[in-house]
């Protein structure tokens, strides 16, 4: 064993692209909850994403070009099940799930010609004077620009939701669809929104994976990932900034155990490889013991109008 | 008045008005106008059609014929925020609340064009003095009682100087004092011009603050008065269509005790309740024992802990003698002690199942509808089905979802539930919590019936002239604690406040 081998600065800096998938794919859906509807199919749109925006990527040699079809496809299988949902009235547990089977098989019948292809790579922002800071400057500067555009998007949903009347309103919507309703608010359009939102979330995560943390395209690579965002945003009591914090903290201890295993500490690998949850789990169990944590009012319930 | 002289200075004018839903005519051809600063009643029984009307005006339901004209233009409003910039505001029925919101942001969702979040607390503020109704816009609108809720709604409203305010059932939730509040109100703002179209099935409330009515039967409009100059019963057999049958009883000697509670204490397992104190009760067979008071003041937590649902801390309560504090609900029920409390929706009834299967849950021992862990459908429809006859439940058939029932209908059916199990003990919490005048009346004659085949029956709740009419001794709720029973007879409204407030919880028996 040899704990000296592990580089804490590189660890850090490690963490922040290990957590970047899973923090886009959970603010994604936290937003898609708090307008009132549980979309389990993150998993499905992620690696829809990933494929999608893998092939683009590749067949453009433009990673940035990638994301962006990578986030028409998230929203554009998110509306599938919008339309299901919010329109046909389907049961949004079962059609989520559905939405996961159908990403999934669909991703691998799309990805088959780009198997054992490498990605395009993407280039890592040194951002000038910032990056020089020691210790700091290689943690937080010397990423690639998805990072930054994930805290971005972050940032802009808590400044949406808490600060904006557009945030209110879909907060209204999902604490309450026959209040909102009543009030004359399209509870479907703003549902609609807010599920295009998650899914193009959803698919950048994904993309993330395959463009940039992996990278190349492999069957059924996003492993899980969308069931953490999902469980994070619980955890997180759908507040953006605990969002990022389980998303980082995830991702944080996912690559310090690698590095663990690497260095042969005398732990099982299964007690390392499960650490990541366990850790995630109580800590952001722990948070939201103190204080007003209840998921929005209208979750998981189809909205009919009276009339 | 005449009709020429309200069309020529009317605020509002409504003309064949006309709305149909698939298989039944909702209104049809219904005219009258509004003048400004008058309150202007709108009675009929559940399902007569008084919903959807004022949903038109609120621009929530198109009409399929007919016009409206608002100050002399015509008025056709395409959505609630097209109404609300018309002038017409609305507080509903079943409040549109939000309550993970604070007070600021839910009266914000209900404005088109919000100030800034410091403005508008500070507007709340000012309003809310202004026509002395009380509210910290900071607080969390889940926190509030009833009563702050529906603040929370009028200056909602307020904030947007309506010229017409349109006011479903509100008092239905008030306690009496919040109700007093919410008329000097309402008073203050017809004072200022603004006409109020009021709802509700408290008829002596209509007599008191409403100058004029209109009456509606099956969606037409039938009858137009001044409420002033009639009675309540008057006003009653014009919405009905038919001469009210008032409940009655025949005086009869009470038997022997059937329930007794003795220094009951128990702890409020919901962190807002009220804990019961050294509460002692009883009541005989036959007898019907009327338990008035303020919402809040231990009402849930008494039914609770005559229901099985929470077992009292301290004291006896004891169903013929025989101790029964720890048995659970379903042992109870086995013994004749049965239940009904307030709320309809998940509480008495699962809204999302049958009625069949809503007759199957508490009327699973009684009934025999279980047999070897198995369900008797069979039986349980029938006595499904025997609850809707006996009780003039109006509904399509047993199999329908038991939240589809309009308020009225499914409370006589969770009443009836209990009533036909011939229970030796019957406590009830609210029978006719916003229940029109002829549904409250016949739930009202099954309860005195009940008392009369020789069942001892408590009625909690908060509508004094309800317990008036039926109960035999009245005592009141006041912080959990009870006062000493007395005669409903010869009951003074002095001796009635004294122990609704508690006073010394000592007035002479």
């Amino acid at each position: 064993m040899d704990l000296g081998q592990i580089n804490p600065i590189l660890l850090l800096a490690s963490l922040m692209v290990a957590a970047t998938p899973i923090l886009l794919a959970a603010i994604g859906e936290a937003v898609v909850e708090k307008s009132g509807v549980l979309n389990l199919g993150v998993e499905g749109m992620m690696i829809t994403g990933a494929v999608v925006g893998f092939a683009i990527g590749v067949n453009t040699q433009t990673p940035a070009l990638g994301f962006v079809a990578a986030a028409v496809a998230g929203a554009a299988l998110s509306m599938l099940f919008g339309l299901l949902v919010l329109y046909l009235k389907s049961n949004q547990v079962a059609t989520g799930l559905g939405l996961t089977l159908f990403g999934l098989g669909l991703s691998a019948l799309i990805g088959k010609p780009y198997e054992g292809i490498k990605a395009p790579t993407m280039a890592k922002w040194d951002i000038p004077l910032l990056s020089d800071i020691p210790v700091l400057g290689p943690i937080l500067f010397k990423h690639d620009p998805m990072v930054y555009v994930s805290l971005i998007i972050v940032a802009a949903t808590w400044y949406v939701l808490t600060k904006t009347r557009a945030g209110l309103i879909l907060r209204g919507v999902g604490e309450n669809h026959d209040a909102a309703h009543a009030l004359g608010y399209k509870v479907n359009r703003v549902r609609l929104i807010a599920i295009a939102f998650g899914g193009a979330c959803a698919g950048l995560g994904g993309a993330y994976i395959s463009l940039v943390r992996v990278p190349q395209w492999v069957e059924g690579m996003t492993a899980g990932a969308g069931w953490i965002a999902l469980a994070i945003v619980v955890f997180a009591s759908w507040r953006p900034w605990r969002v990022l914090l389980g998303a980082y903290l995830f991702g944080g201890i996912t690559v310090l155990q690698l590095n663990l295993q690497a260095a042969g500490v005398a732990l099982p690998v299964e007690v390392l490889a499960m650490s990541p949850y366990v850790v995630t789990i109580l800590v952001l169990v722990g948070i939201s013991f103190k204080g007003n944590h209840g998921a929005p009012g209208s979750l998981g319930r189809s909205f009919h109008a009276t009339h | 008045m005449t009709g020429d002289l309200r069309q020529a200075d009317a605020l509002m004018t409504l003309e064949g008005l006309t709305k149909a839903y698939p298989g039944v005519v909702a209104n049809d051809q219904v005219s009258f106008s509004l003048l400004p600063g008058e309150v202007h009643a709108l009675l009929g029984e559940n399902g007569a059609g008084k919903s959807t009307l004022v949903k038109m005006i609120y621009g929530l339901v198109k009409p399929d014929a007919g016009q409206m004209t608002l100050k002399g233009e015509t008025f056709t409003p395409v959505n609630p925020a097209a109404a609300r910039a018309a002038g017409v505001a609305m507080v509903f029925q079943h409040f549109s609340l939000f309550d993970a919101l604070s007070v600021a942001e839910n009266i914000a969702l209900g404005m088109d064009n919000p100030p800034t979040p410091r403005e508008l607390s500070a507007r709340i503020r000012e309003v809310s003095q202004a026509y002395g109704l009380p509210l910290d816009p900071e607080r969390t609108v889940g926190d509030l009682s009833a009563g702050e809720r529906q603040r929370v709604e009028i200056i909602r409203c307020l904030l947007q100087n309506p010229k017409l305010l349109i006011m479903d059932e509100p008092t239905s939730v008030l306690t009496p004092q919040e109700v007093e509040i919410l008329f000097e109100t309402l008073r203050k703002l017809t004072d200022e011009g603004t006409a109020i179209l009021y709802i509700s099935h408290k008829l002596e409330e209509i007599r008191s603050l409403c100058e004029h009515a209109t009456i509606l039967r099956h969606g037409v409009v039938v009858d137009t008065c001044d409420p002033r100059e009639k009675s309540a019963r008057e006003l009653a057999e014009m919405m009905v269509g038919d001469t009210l049958h008032v409940p009655s009883r025949e005086h009869w000697e009470p038997g022997d005790e059937a329930l007794s509670l003795e220094g009951v204490s128990m702890t409020s397992p919901n962190e807002f309740g009220v804990n019961l104190r050294n509460v002692s009760l009883s009541v005989r067979k036959g007898e019907v024992l009327g338990i008035g008071g303020v919402a809040g003041n231990g009402q849930d937590e008494l039914l609770a802990v005559l229901s099985g649902e929470a077992r009292a801390s301290a004291g006896a309560i004891k169903l013929s003698g025989d101790e029964i504090n720890t048995l659970p609900p379903n042992a109870r029920r086995t013994r004749g002690l049965l239940t009904a409390p307030e709320e309809r929706l998940g509480h008495s009834a699962a809204p999302e199942m049958s009625l069949t299967e809503n007759a199957l849950l508490t009327g699973a021992v009684r009934e025999n509808l279980v047999e070897r862990g198995f369900l008797r459908w069979g039986k349980a429809e029938s006595f499904a089905r025997r609850i809707i006859e006996a009780f003039d439940v109006r509904t399509p058939g047993t199999e329908n979802a038991a939240g589809s029932l309009s308020g009225g209908n499914l409370q006589k059916f969770v009443i009836g539930r209990e009533v036909l199990q011939d229970p030796d003990v019957l406590v009830v919490n609210q029978p006719t919590w916003g229940v029109d005048a002829a549904a409250a009346a016949s739930i009202r004659q099954s309860l005195l019936d009940l008392a009369h085949k020789g069942a001892a029956v408590i009625v909690i709740s908060q509508d004094l002239d309800e317990l008036m009419e039926i109960a035999d001794r009245f005592t009141a709720l006041n912080e959990g604690r009870v006062a000493n029973p007395v005669p409903t007879q010869n009951l003074s409204v002095e001796e009635i406040g004294l122990m609704m407030g508690g006073g010394e919880g000592e007035v002479a028996a």
